[in-house]
């Protein structure tokens, strides 16, 4: 597994983290590629992941019947993906697929959730950094409901 | 016991306008739409600098303040692209070749396009905000080698609402022109990135410590704007923003455009957002 | 009259010749407004003889009141100043900007004449004055001018009447614009001296003052007269109603953008304009579209406007200023402090028409000691 620390330190959501942190992420870590069109995960799935995209994009989908599928967002290379792997019931509100091929990391959330456990300053560090990413995206909910763009009347 | 002039038309009074003719009317997306002019008077032209806007007069229904959104070096081709929101922009959309609108302008101050002279420059725009940024764009495509990388990061509601499309692709296959576009909502026939335009400002690639940023949207969208660019390391004194305010006269004699001190018609609408960064967070100013 | 007159000369005009004065000014070619009892108050009108002018009557103001009465003596000039300002001639409520005429999808503007009357300004207060030097600044002062204004402006004569009676709202003391007239921009100012003889002194400004003094029996002032004049214009300073120290007034509004006392004004204000009505600097204005009912014809007019109002600020889908309190922020902030960034004056000049005229009595002075002392708490506190 050791292969897999210079690609993890090198991500801009480890940056802050200190090696031995870094090493502690390492022992859940597996390196995956998908092709376009395959699904991350899906909605109603057990969410046992935390992902870090290395390169191509994914859409967070909701499938709305009689709309088909909704793109709520789409996340980028050195975006997170993924939080309801942290939260009972580790269930996957949305689906994630894939717009390009894509190469990524994923943390197992069993084994992320237990090495917090054990190790509360890991803990604290990994949840400001998922705290960062919620706070982005709850923010930019907020701007997209406004419909800044559209009439008002 | 009076002094009687009569008064040639249009003559020197900043007040009235000057008739022009509807050349051609473009439907752009749902909601918008563009009208090209061309002066009554052929000599005339009206000589602009990007970012600049005119006071546009429908017939007997009013007058409003509309940004140039065309070629500043093709001054005989006024351009002005705009969105049905009130009762001068509806009747806007029934104006159709052959029918004469009322011009007067142009009015206040311009995008740094000499400022932005050898650095990167980086373009955000939210919805019809690509408008005013369009003669930006233009002037930089014009002058390519003055500038260094280019970026434009434009979002809006819908992939149906992406204005001048056509000519975003043309622009982004044959000039040296990074064209990110992010869209609020999409179905899975779209291709392209969703989510606010602020969140590409992380992802685009220009130099934070050598660029300028021309910001042009909804208030709120440039806050946010701004706050990213910032984050990411471009000094407030190199971002500048267009603002919107009612504007009655264009010259900064009716008072309604004021923000304080600012007549935002003649002292803006495009300002370094550092002169007034105090002002924009202080509510209803 | 052997000695030739010069500007800048003081003269003496003894009431009876008043009549003369107004003569010489019609003969120069000139229609004379100046205040008339009319309405309950002094307002402005055409002056055809001494006769129309308020003669014995003077006005109790305060804040939120108004009202005339006799006085005892037969002063010409013995009340402060009434509702109406100069602005009115010189710069009307309403004026057509242009009219166009429409052949089918075409449309072409209209020819117009404009008349710019000759007007003298007869009975301008020191503190008018310096509200018309403000609207000249405001006008005619940047890159782009008003030429209506501008015409008006070239057009009239303006005598100023130094003031013997000030108001209870009055403050011009405390800006430096008044009692007596001490700045540019006008023909002629009188004091009226109401000890000893009923008379004038009269101060020559302009080669046109001269011309409507010329005609006039006068002499030359005493240093008796002179000494009469000034001890009115002193006792007029100490009977001011009101102060304003203007000093730090754009730091203190500036500082005070988010003070929660503005939202206690707005309790009381009521947002109806009337002190941006008469308002002698105010300028802002709205333009109107009109069309004939046929709609072969068009006409755009300006009218007053106030920053009271909702759609002043509007902007697609709403107001900018939508809180009163924003509203009367605005107004207030832009006559105190941003009118300095604008045009380096106050956007006051101390005639208290807002106080008298405000349905409520919000007074502006009052209302700036509140705000300077709440920022010098808030320095305090933060020592």
């Amino acid at each position: 597994m050791t292969d897999l620390y210079p690609i993890i330190r090198s991500q801009e959501f480890f940056k802050e983290f200190s090696e031995e942190d870094v090493h502690e992420v390492v022992g859940c870590a597996t390196n995956i590629v998908l092709h376009q069109g395959q699904y991350v995960f899906r909605e109603g799935e057990p969410a046992n992941h935390f992902y870090l995209i290395r390169h191509g994009r994914v859409s967070l989908e909701l499938f709305a019947p009689g709309r088909g599928p909704v793109i709520v967002e789409t996340v980028e290379e050195g975006e997170p993906l993924g939080w309801s792997w942290l939260i009972p019931p580790y269930k996957w509100h949305f689906a994630a697929r894939c717009d390009t091929l894509l190469r990524a990391i994923a943390l197992d959330g069993e084994c992320l959730r237990r090495k917090c456990e054990e190790n509360p300053k890991l803990g604290y560090h990994l949840m400001r950094k998922m705290a960062e990413m919620m706070e982005s995206r709850v923010q930019a909910s907020i701007l997209r409901m406004l419909d800044l763009y559209g009439n008002k009347h | 016991m009076a002094t009687s002039i009569e008064r040639a038309v249009g003559a020197a009074d900043p007040m009235v306008p000057a008739p022009y003719v509807v050349e051609r009317f473009i439907r752009e997306t749902q909601d918008t739409f563009s009208l090209e002019l061309e002066p009554f008077d052929p000599s005339a032209e009206l000589r602009f600098l990007p970012g600049q806007f005119n006071m546009l007069y429908v017939f007997g229904v009013g007058e409003v303040p509309i940004s140039i959104s065309g070629d500043a070096a093709e001054p005989k081709k006024l351009v002005h692209t705009t969105r049905e929101v009130g009762v001068v922009t509806r009747a806007m959309r029934g104006l159709k070749p052959g029918h004469t609108i009322g011009v007067r302008g142009p009015f206040g101050t311009s995008w740094p396009m000499e400022a932005a002279k050898g650095h990167d420059v980086v373009l955000v725009a939210g919805g019809i905000g690509l408008a005013p940024l369009r003669p930006a764009l233009y002037w930089i495509l014009r002058n390519r080698d003055d500038y260094g990388k280019v970026v434009l990061l434009y979002g809006t509601r819908s992939p149906e609402d992406i204005l001048y499309s056509k000519e975003l692709a043309k622009w982004r296959s044959q000039f040296d022109l990074e064209v990110y576009i992010t869209v609020d909502r999409a179905t899975s026939e779209w291709r392209g990135n969703v989510g606010v335009v602020t969140k590409l400002v992380g992802r685009a690639p220009f130099d934070p410590a050598d660029t300028v940023a021309m910001v042009c949207g909804p208030e709120i969208m440039m806050r946010f704007a701004v706050e990213e660019l910032a984050r990411r390391g471009v000094p407030t004194s190199d971002i500048y923003v267009s603002m919107e305010r009612n504007m009655k006269c264009g010259i900064g004699l009716c008072g309604h455009c004021q923000l304080r001190g600012e007549f935002v018609c003649k002292d803006g609408p495009v300002y370094r957002f550092d002169a007034i960064e105090p002002l924009f967070m202080e509510r209803e100013l | 009259m052997a000695k030739t007159l010069k500007i800048g000369d003081r003269v003496v005009v003894d009431r009876e010749r008043l009549n003369d004065l107004l003569s010489s000014i019609r003969a120069m070619g000139y229609e004379i407004h100046g205040p008339t009892v009319g309405d309950g108050a002094i307002i402005l009108g055409r002056i055809d003889s001494d006769a129309d002018l308020p003669i014995g009557w003077r006005d109790r103001q305060d804040a939120g009141t108004y009202r005339l009465e006799r006085r005892e003596d037969e002063a010409v000039f013995g009340y402060a100043v009434g509702p109406h300002s100069w602005k009115r001639l010189l710069f009307p409520p309403h004026r057509t900007l242009w009219q166009a005429e429409r052949e089918g999808a075409r449309f072409h503007l209209l020819p117009m004449r404009e008349d710019t009357p000759r007007c003298a300004l007869f009975g301008v207060r020191p503190c008018e004055m310096a509200a018309i030097r403000v609207q000249d600044r405001v006008l005619m002062g940047g890159p782009y001018r008003d030429p209506d204004y501008a015409r008006r402006r070239e057009a009239c004569l303006i005598v100023v009447v130094d003031c013997h009676e000030p108001g209870g709202a009055c403050f011009c003391a405390s800006l430096g614009t008044g009692p007596t007239e001490a700045g540019e921009g006008w023909d002629l100012a009188l004091t009226e001296v109401l000890q000893g003889h009923h008379r004038f002194v009269v101060r020559i400004g302009s080669v046109r003052g001269l011309e409507a003094v010329r005609e006039v029996p006068w002499r030359d002032a005493t240093p008796a007269d002179l000494d009469a004049a000034a001890k009115q214009t002193e006792r007029a300073v100490r009977r001011m109603g009101r102060k304003m120290d203007p000093v730090g007034a754009k730091e203190v509004l500036y500082d005070s953008a988010s003070d929660p006392h503005w939202e206690e004004i707005a309790q009381r204000c009521l947002v109806c304009g009337n002190c941006t009505m008469v308002c002698p600097t105010c300028f802002c204005v709205n333009v109107r579209d009109a069309t004939s009912l046929d709609g072969s014809r068009a006409e755009r007019e300006r009218v007053w406007d106030s920053c009271f109002s909702l759609e002043y600020s509007y902007i697609h889908g709403g107001s900018v200023r939508f809180s009163p309190y924003a509203r009367y922020r605005h107004w207030m902030t832009h006559k105190l402090a941003s009118w300095q960034d604008q045009f380096g004056s106050l956007g006051c000049v101390g005639c208290g028409r807002c106080i008298v005229w405000c349905p409520v009595g919000i007074d502006i002075t009052e209302e700036m000691e509140t705000f300077r002392a709440n920022v010098g708490r808030k320095k305090e506190a933060a020592r």
